[in-house]
């Protein structure tokens, strides 16, 4: 059974903003997607219409098996959204712990979790710091820590390292992927970097705008374990020209009504 | 390790002894210069003899160590100190506000949570809460002490329902204000979690809304210690700062200081009020530096 099933999903938002048309996308257990595309492709929509935060016009989204709303119910997924969003008058153990907590978790199994996940993204001894005491890249690893927390089938990520520098960026590249290959959950990863998709992805998929779609899917056959090493290799280069053709392709389609209408 | 994330315990504690050691002065400075600014004032209208706005003189400017001598005189003749006298009025001018301060602070945080739940809420109740506020207290003092008296009830708390009158509406327009600040993206984040609105509200919402609520809790600290002093005289209630301030009214050309007097210890009440508030709030609120008004 196939993690996220989306078929046929339009996204018209009121004022008439078509940012989705006839999006079909099987994801399976245990993949690494990463949703690439320009600015306003609707990238973030279809992670949010995946995520049951927003309704599709039309279409459906079946996760587990189930409807995506009764997925978010059963807490199916964890999100990470580009900014941190932590909750200032929570040190970052209790906001590690606040999706345990809604879930009813005691305070024995939260303790023992926190530690757990303090230790997983390398913050141990922050546990009682307020999120503005930290860096950027510790909020967004303390957020990281939060989603993962309670075990979710599927993570949901929109640009969680886009306001990153890229060595930091990279850093939590391969702490993430280490997280992915341990807990065995299936992401789906939204970025704008192409490099980051390639070094990341077992499947990139190109998104095009004006009204958003998928242009095309690319495979990533790049050997797992991926390190630092990856990023080096030959076919490393050959799958980022791929993916970089793919979107200018994509691109081009977009302009030529534009370029039609200037001439006239 | 970060470098932001680590504050040296030590350092705090000279910053805030710093701080502290400059507030202090500050404090005496200006009220130095109010001191200055009053006698400053009065000696040279007096020595002018200048009689606009008002004449000048011991009855409608006592000096302010005269002021305060007067409290360590008795109040009437046999009586005790008026000092003594005024820090008993106090007390119980403070126990009247205090239980105000609660009653206003509860009932107005529940009107603005009830609100925000229910838009039919919303729409029924928030007129009556904006037009309880148009009523002038002196209409209200009255019926209310006959309501409550009616009951049985101790005149004390009378007045302390007419406090909690002057108390409520800023907590509540500041709750509902407050309720609906939480971060959209933070909302988001609940409603991934599959978070019921009961949770929503105690686990975001409320905390958002904070600093919200402090801010009129501030308001409402001083607005309570009014409402009690003024709620004292409709309920002749003697024993306390509003029931000095009375008496002292009516002899106020024979001795103006005493009344100058009262009014300093009820000024100083409020104050006092005002700055358990902040107390609180800085335990309660916890927030990034740069967020805390
Ligand atoms: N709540 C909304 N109401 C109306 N229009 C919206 C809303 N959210 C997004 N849109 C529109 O939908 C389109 C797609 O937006 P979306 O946020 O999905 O883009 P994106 O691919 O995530 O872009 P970016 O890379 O800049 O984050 C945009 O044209 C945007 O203006
Ligand atoms: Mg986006």
């Amino acid at each position: 059974m196939s993690v996220v099933d989306v078929s046929g999903v339009s996204k018209t938002f009121t004022g008439g903003t078509n940012a989705l048309q006839g999006i079909e996308l099987t994801i399976e257990p245990g993949e690494f997607v990463s949703l690439i595309g320009p600015s306003g492709c609707g990238k973030s929509t279809l992670l949010r219409i995946m995520g049951d935060l927003i309704e599709p016009s039309s279409g459906d989204v079946v996760v587990n098996g189930k409807t995506a709303r009764r997925a978010r119910i059963d807490r199916d997924y964890g999100i990470v959204f580009q900014d941190p969003v932590l909750y200032d008058w929570r040190t970052v153990a209790k906001n590690i712990a606040l999706p345990l907590e809604l879930a009813g978790w005691d305070r024995r199994r939260r303790a023992a979790r926190i530690r757990d996940m303090l230790n997983l993204v390398e913050l141990n001894g922050f546990a009682d710091h307020h999120p503005w005491q930290l860096s950027g890249g510790m909020q967004q690893r303390v957020s990281i820590a939060r989603a993962l927390s309670f075990d979710p089938a599927l993570l949901l990520m929109d640009e969680p390292f886009g306001a990153l520098d890229e060595m930091t960026r990279e850093r939590l590249n391969n702490q993430l992927l280490e997280i992915w290959a341990r807990s065995g959950s299936t992401v789906v990863f939204v970025t704008h970097s192409i490099a980051e998709a390639v070094f990341l992805s077992t499947r990139v998929v190109i998104m095009s705008p004006r009204p958003g779609r998928i242009s095309s899917v690319i495979p990533n056959d790049l050997p797992q374990p991926r390190t630092a090493a990856t990023r080096e290799e030959p076919r490393f280069f050959e799958l980022v020209t791929q993916v970089r053709d793919a979107l200018h392709l994509g691109a081009d389609v977009d302009r030529q009504p534009e370029a039609a209408e200037a001439r006239l | 390790m970060s470098a932001i994330a680590v504050e040296r315990p030590r350092e705090r504690y000279v910053e805030g002894v710093k701080r502290g050691t400059g507030r202090v002065a500050l404090f005496v400075v200006v009220l130095g210069s109010l001191w200055g600014l009053w006698e400053g004032y009065r000696s040279l209208w007096i020595h002018q003899g200048w009689t606009w706005p008002f004449v000048v003189d011991n009855t409608t400017m006592p000096h302010i160590h005269d002021i305060f001598a007067a409290l360590g005189r008795p109040s009437q003749t046999g009586g005790p100190l008026l000092g003594t006298l005024l820090w008993h009025a106090a007390l119980f001018t403070a126990k009247e506000a205090a239980v105000g301060f609660a009653l206003g602070a509860v009932v107005g945080f529940a009107l603005g949570v009830l609100p925000a739940h229910s838009k039919l809420a919303q729409r029924g109740l928030l007129p009556y809460v904006v037009a309880s506020q148009t009523v002038p207290i002196l209409a209200i003092a009255p019926i209310v002490v006959i309501y409550l008296g009616s009951l049985q009830v101790t005149a004390w708390v009378s007045v302390a329902v007419i406090a909690a009158y002057l108390t409520f509406f800023p907590v509540t327009i500041s709750t509902l204000r407050g309720l609906t600040s939480a971060d959209r993206r933070a909302l988001e984040l609940m409603r991934s979690y599959a978070t019921g609105p009961w949770q929503v509200l105690w686990k975001l919402r409320v905390p958002s809304a904070l600093p919200y609520i402090f801010t009129a809790l501030k308001v409402s600290a001083t607005a309570s210690v009014v409402g009690a002093i003024i709620g004292e005289a409709p309920s002749s209630i003697q024993n306390g700062l509003g029931g000095e301030i009375v008496v002292f009214n009516q002899y106020y050309t024979l001795d103006p200081t005493k009344l100058w007097a009262t009014n300093v210890v009820a000024a100083l009440l409020g104050i006092i009020f005002f700055l358990v508030v902040v107390v609180a709030e800085k335990l309660v609120v916890r927030r990034a530096p740069e967020h805390v008004a």
